[in-house]
């Protein structure tokens, strides 16, 4: 027992855990702060998934072809939202049920990013790491938050401008009362389908950009397995936050680090079971939301599509 | 003027051929008109002439020696995990994760066929009872995650696929468990045993092709799902719960029991349909990790495509087995075999249109009828 609790120090004491931990939380916080916002807006936004993996080849194919990290992201942001606007558009000007659009799109997502792979086999590679001066010297937290790859600190600048869009701008009203009251955002002159699409496309590109970030900030090469339903980890980091920004982001941050700590095991040394360690994060998340989920009240118009004129 | 009840998830109104039926026939031959058209420009992109690989696809499915029974094997899993999606999408609970609880009845029979010993008959019933029984108990998990808490179970069981692989894993590289113990084995061999020849699902011979008796059996399921959600008291339970909750509930159908049910139901489904395969001799009769080789999403999308109606499934899943098995000719043609997957997703999505294009101008019909009708 001694020796699990020392090994358990060794793990958490070590910088380079906190460093992946960061990376990988990062990655998740792009996906889970774009279905933040949908979900603000009343939809379950299950194609972050797809959003991912489009902006993951997005982004590696465009790295290929230019070379150039900052043409990567863009790319990977525009393939990500080209995913979202049709499910949004599937789902919120068509009105065919989100998680059926949702499951299609991932599925149409996975067997085109199968078929390119083959096709094209893109590459993709990593970004500089650049160190914030004087943040980067903090100890513990200063590397690990401020000694990233480049694309890292563009999530910094993303979590403000995510809040002030939500919750200070009318833009962010209309598309939140649309998750609450969808009847009342509809009399009072609010477009609630249009919004809904706004924002699942806006999550959509916030998760096409976690997927560039995740090939050319963090992985370093492309496999279609690279997202391997980290999209629905996302999503359980929104209800794990309580549907708050806050919330969300410590949801992505603890699910990177249970990611980070299955990386950082076998590095440091220790044997533990293999496939334990690759179940971990699901089951993390799976016993996360079974003890959270009833404890935030969440927008009362989730996954409810709205039709002017029926309930 | 048609009156439909408004779309629910799932239980989307087939278009009347009697009313605008001319419309809706348009409306679908244009929408698989384009899917078809985006994949055949798919395969030009790629340098190949899409004629050829059409014609690759055929004679994989259907028109080389063998192959309709190998296509019909394939069909098989497919239409048992659809029928479970069916029975959950009527009740309005997605299960999506097929995928994970077909594993889990993968192993269930495996583990019957190849650690105990018996008359081939019965490890063979009994490991098709026990591997339905693990799906379904696997599913049950989300179900009480649903219900006991409220967590979606969209998120849920698709998460636990994730799990289901990783006890896969477990499972065949434990010699206590489920590895390979022959010491012949290869040396890094990390599958389980084969499944002992007596513990197989016989096959019939039909004009020269090897079909496997548990298509025959997928075939009655599909009939016993249909007879049960249209003719029984459980399966409008189910209806009701599906297309009204509240409705549902104040008729005194309980939504955790019922609901519940219908997610065991289709999680048994999955778990009967990797039994099956595994008794049907998929990938040498062994569990490996990539046993369940996507079809629990195959089966998913073609619940999704024959709009949740029982005895649609059944060409459905033949025609998506087909594009399967029709895959293992590409290679003579340089496209990858992949490019049946974004065939197979643009198909469902071009066929989601439709329905909404129709309730969508259902109800700007009504809303006409109504302004028309009101007093000046």
């Amino acid at each position: 027992m001694s020796d699990i609790l020392s090994a358990l120090g060794d793990i958490f004491t070590s910088p380079a855990m906190y460093g992946s931990a960061v990376r990988l939380g990062v990655f998740l916080a792009f996906a889970a702060l774009g279905e933040l916002v949908a979900e603000k807006a009343g939809t379950i936004n299950i194609s972050v998934e797809g959003s991912l993996l489009a902006g993951a080849l997005g982004g590696a194919v465009a790295f290929d072809m230019s070379g150039s990290t900052v043409f990567g992201l863009a790319a990977g942001a525009v393939a990500g939202v080209s995913v979202a606007m049709v499910a949004a558009n599937m789902s919120h000007r068509l009105t065919a049920d989100q998680f059926v659009v949702g499951i299609t799109v991932n599925v149409l997502v996975l067997g085109l990013a199968g078929f390119l792979d083959a096709t094209v086999s893109p590459l993709g590679g990593r970004a500089a790491v650049v160190g914030v001066p004087f943040l980067s010297d903090i100890p513990v937290i200063g590397p690990a938050l401020f000694s990233q790859t480049w694309p890292t600190y563009l999530l910094y600048g993303l979590i403000p401008l995510t809040w002030w869009l939500l919750y200070r701008t009318r833009w962010g009203l209309e598309l939140r009362s649309a998750g609450e009251n969808p009847q009342a955002a509809d009399v009072s002159g609010v477009d609630v389908n249009r919004r809904r699409r706004q924002a699942v496309s806006y999550g959509g590109s916030l998760a096409g950009l976690g997927g560039a970030f995740l090939i050319l900030g963090q992985v370093g090469s492309f496999d279609v397995g690279a997202v391997g339903g980290r999209g629905f980890i996302a999503i359980a980091a929104v209800y794990f936050g309580g549907w708050t920004l806050r919330g969300t982001l410590a949801g992505a941050l603890l699910f990177g680090m249970a990611d980070a700590f299955r990386l950082a095991v076998p590095v440091l040394g220790y044997q533990v079971n293999a496939q334990l360690l690759a179940a971990l994060p699901y089951v993390l998340t799976l016993v996360v939301m079974y003890f959270i989920t009833k404890r935030f009240v969440q927008p009362a118009a989730l996954a409810k599509p709205f039709v002017r004129g029926l309930r | 003027m048609s009156t439909d009840p408004p779309a629910v998830p799932g239980d989307a109104p087939v278009p009347d051929l009697r009313d605008g039926g001319l419309y809706g026939l348009l409306l679908y031959g244009v929408s698989v008109g384009f899917a078809l058209v985006v994949s055949a420009g798919l395969v030009a992109v790629t340098g190949n002439a899409w004629d050829s690989v059409a014609g690759a696809l055929a004679d994989g499915a259907f028109l080389a020696p063998g192959r309709w029974g190998e296509t019909l094997a394939v069909a098989t899993p497919i239409l048992l995990v659809a029928l479970g999606m069916v029975v959950g999408v009527r009740a309005g609970f997605f299960n999506i994760g097929q995928e994970g609880q077909l594993l889990m009845g993968a192993l269930a029979m495996a583990l019957i066929g190849t650690r105990l010993a018996g008359p081939g008959p019965v490890l063979l019933v009994g490991g098709l009872a026990l591997g339905a029984v693990a799906g379904g108990v696997y599913a049950g998990v989300a179900a009480l995650m649903r219900f006991r808490r409220g967590v979606p179970e969209v998120i849920s069981t698709l998460l636990l696929v994730f799990v289901a692989f990783q006890i896969v894993g477990f499972a065949i590289t434990t010699d206590w468990f489920l590895r390979d113990l022959d010491p012949n084995r290869p040396s890094q061999a990390v599958t389980s045993a084969a499944l002992p020849g007596s513990v197989r699902l016989p096959v019939v011979t039909l004009w020269g092709n090897e079909v496997t008796v548990g298509f025959f059996l997928a075939l009655l399921g599909a009939g016993l799902v249909a007879f049960v959600l249209s003719r029984t008291v459980f399966g409008f339970k189910l209806r009701l719960l599906g297309s009204n909750p509240r409705v549902a509930q104040q008729a005194g159908v309980s939504f955790g029991r019922a609901g519940a049910t219908a997610l065991f139901i289709s999680g048994a489904a999955a778990g009967l349909a990797g039994a099956s395969m595994l008794a049907a001799g998929a990938s040498s009769a062994r569990l490996t990790t990539g046993f369940s080789n996507e079809i629990g999403w195959q089966g998913l999308l073609v619940a999704l495509l024959a709009r949740n109606r029982p005895l649609l499934c059944i060409p459905v899943a033949i025609l998506f087995a087909a594009l399967r098995t029709g895959s293992g000719f590409l290679a003579a043609t340089g496209v990858d075999r992949t490019v049946v997957d974004v065939v197979q997703a643009l198909l469902v999505l071009a066929l989601l249109v439709p329905p909404a294009v129709e309730f969508m101008r259902d109800r700007r019909q009504v809303s006409i009828a109504a302004r028309a009708t009101e007093p000046a």
